[in-house]
């Protein structure tokens, strides 16, 4: 283990059990592990979490490109409805992180597990992984020579067998964009070219969703839409994993915030405690200079 | 009008003027200029006589639809050809290997060796291996070195199309949970297809030229044909009947597919 480690303060076991706002409607989350939290030595933790019945696990991931560490050791556990944001500056591996999750990158060490299953595994068809994991990425990334309508029924139509048309309309309509179904990317603002990205990839029906700083392209007067979206989609129970700039957002919705960096996460624990009294040096530095 | 309207005006009048003025000059320098040549009555007689040109056009005019029907079925040919020879050179899969190999050699060989050439290799060469008619006919083996040199050029133009597509474009499909080949066939190539349609439309309008070269090995089509005439009536005319043929399909193909291109494009944006 690297030397961060030392300093890490995982919190979740102790003081992030249930989202202390959110006890009521959010599902429970899986059983943490037992035992205190500050300080406790990562291996110690992934032996204690083996056979615990969250919905995604990370284990000692390590990612590097070339001789760049990108992450060094990340454990996280996501329960059902669970909502973890990212935070951390550029380059301290959050979106690495996100495609280590959905196998865009491949992980070099440790695992990630996915209902038990692990999802990393060299040679694993991943196809079928990838349909469960959806994924939005900042840049929209919509095929530009489609309507907005056919983006987001190819994939259903091509890996699920299916026509899902009338289920699309209703994702467009619930997320207010009905009249801009037949519009081409290029017509679309890109608030409006996010909220299809999203709808492209809940059309899947996958079981977790990741959102890659989903509003860091957009104009400030069109960040409120896409998080409306994402307010829907909590309030609804499903599961998320967002890296992002938005520390509002981050604070008023996750039930978990992990700041990351240099590869690690730092500290993690309920926004309220993250925000307002953050135990690490490194996230108080942070926090300060993002939030002044 | 306000006054920016009123300048912009004088503006695009100033600019009129200067372009009728320029082109007025070089329109009377060449109309003027050329007949003081040495040459030029002797030129007129050969290559510009208006009783030669009325009396071979409708027959050159027949003769180029040969050139029209082996031009409309080379099309279609070249496409599936070089698209598939593009597919070949990109495959990843180990077992694809050979193909990529074969791919890349066959690009080489083809881009490589002059049209001319080719035609008159495999137009004289596979005929002389004793096939039976009618497959011994210069249409079809011109047809297939004429099919085989440009799918050289189109699948080389179609790679770099596809070469130009966004790496992210790939990573949305695949993390949708497309698989390699739904990801080519839906996201990447129509895109790369419409990107490449401007160098494509000119790799089809040479070959439009080009069939003519298909004379050397036998079809009497236009280029022939105006070739029979000029020996037949010892005048270059024919020749430039032929040109002025040309043109009159060339130009227009070009235009319109300008045309298509700027539509398709309005379209979307």
């Amino acid at each position: 283990m690297p030397g961060p480690s030392v300093e890490r303060s995982v919190a979740d076991g102790a003081d992030g059990g249930a989202g202390p706002r959110r006890g009521a409607d959010a599902p429970r989350r899986g059983p943490a592990p037992p035992g205190g939290s500050a300080g406790r030595d990562t291996t110690d933790r992934s032996a204690l979490d083996v056979g615990t019945t969250a919905k995604l696990s990370l284990r000692s991931v390590q990612k590097a490109f070339g001789d760049n560490a990108v992450l060094r050791g990340i454990h996280m556990d996501v329960a059902v409805g669970e909502m973890i944001c990212l935070i951390g500056a550029s380059g301290s591996g959050k979106s690495t992180l996100l495609r280590c999750i959905n196998q865009l990158e491949s992980i070099d060490e440790g695992a990630v597990l996915l209902d038990g299953q692990d999802i990393s595994e060299p040679g694993l068809d991943l196809g079928p992984v990838r349909r469960r994991i959806g994924i939005v990425f900042q840049s929209y990334n919509l095929f530009p020579h489609m309507s907005a309508l056919e983006n987001v029924l190819l994939a259903p139509r091509r890996v699920l067998r299916r026509d899902s048309t009338a289920e699309a309309e209703a994702l467009f309509d619930r997320f207010g964009l009905a009249e801009h179904m037949r519009k081409y990317p290029d017509q679309l603002s890109g608030g409006q070219q996010q909220r299809v990205a999203v709808i492209r990839a809940l059309a899947m029906q996958p079981e977790i969703m990741l959102f890659d700083e989903i509003t860091a392209a957009l104009d400030p007067e069109l960040v409120g839409e896409v998080l409306n979206v994402l307010r829907q989609l909590r309030a609804e129970g499903m599961t998320m994993i967002l890296a992002t700039h938005e520390m509002g957002f981050a604070r008023e919705l996750a039930d978990s915030v992990c700041f990351m960096d240099g590869g690690v996460i730092v500290e993690q624990g309920p926004p309220e405690r993250i925000f307002t009294a953050p135990k690490v040096a490194r996230t108080q530095a942070f926090l300060r200079s993002v939030l002044r | 009008m306000n006054r920016r309207q009123a300048h912009e005006a004088a503006e695009r009048r100033r600019a009129l003027t200067i372009a009728a003025v320029s082109t007025g000059l070089v329109v009377a320098a060449i109309v003027l200029l050329v007949p003081l040549a040495p040459g030029w009555p002797a030129v007129r007689a050969s290559f510009f006589d208006g009783a030669v040109f009325v009396q071979t056009f409708p027959t050159l005019l027949k003769a180029f639809l040969i050139d029209v029907m082996i031009f409309a079925w080379s099309v279609p040919l070249i496409c599936a050809l070089g698209l598939a020879v593009a597919l070949a050179r990109g495959a990843r899969a180990p077992a694809l290997f050979p193909l990529r190999i074969f791919g890349a050699v066959y690009v080489d060989i083809f881009r490589g060796v002059p049209v001319v050439l080719t035609i008159y290799l495999i137009g004289f060469g596979v005929p002389g291996l004793g096939l039976p008619r009618p497959w011994n006919s210069p249409y079809i083996w011109g047809t297939v070195a004429l099919v085989l040199t440009y799918s050289a050029y189109i699948a080389e133009v179609l790679r770099s199309g596809i070469e130009s597509i966004h790496a992210s474009q790939r990573n949305a499909a695949i993390c949708l949970g497309l698989n390699e080949r739904d990801t080519m066939r839906y996201v990447i190539l129509p895109q790369a297809v419409r990107r490449v349609v401007p160098a494509n439309m000119n790799m089809l309008v040479a070959l439009q030229k080009d069939v003519a070269l298909l004379s050397f090995i036998g079809p009497v089509e236009i280029l022939r044909q105006a070739g029979i005439y000029k020996s037949l009536l010892a005048n270059f005319t024919p020749y430039v009947v032929a040109a002025v043929i040309f043109l009159a399909i060339t130009v227009p193909a070009t235009r319109y597919a300008d045309h298509l291109l700027n539509k398709d494009r309005n379209a979307r944006s």
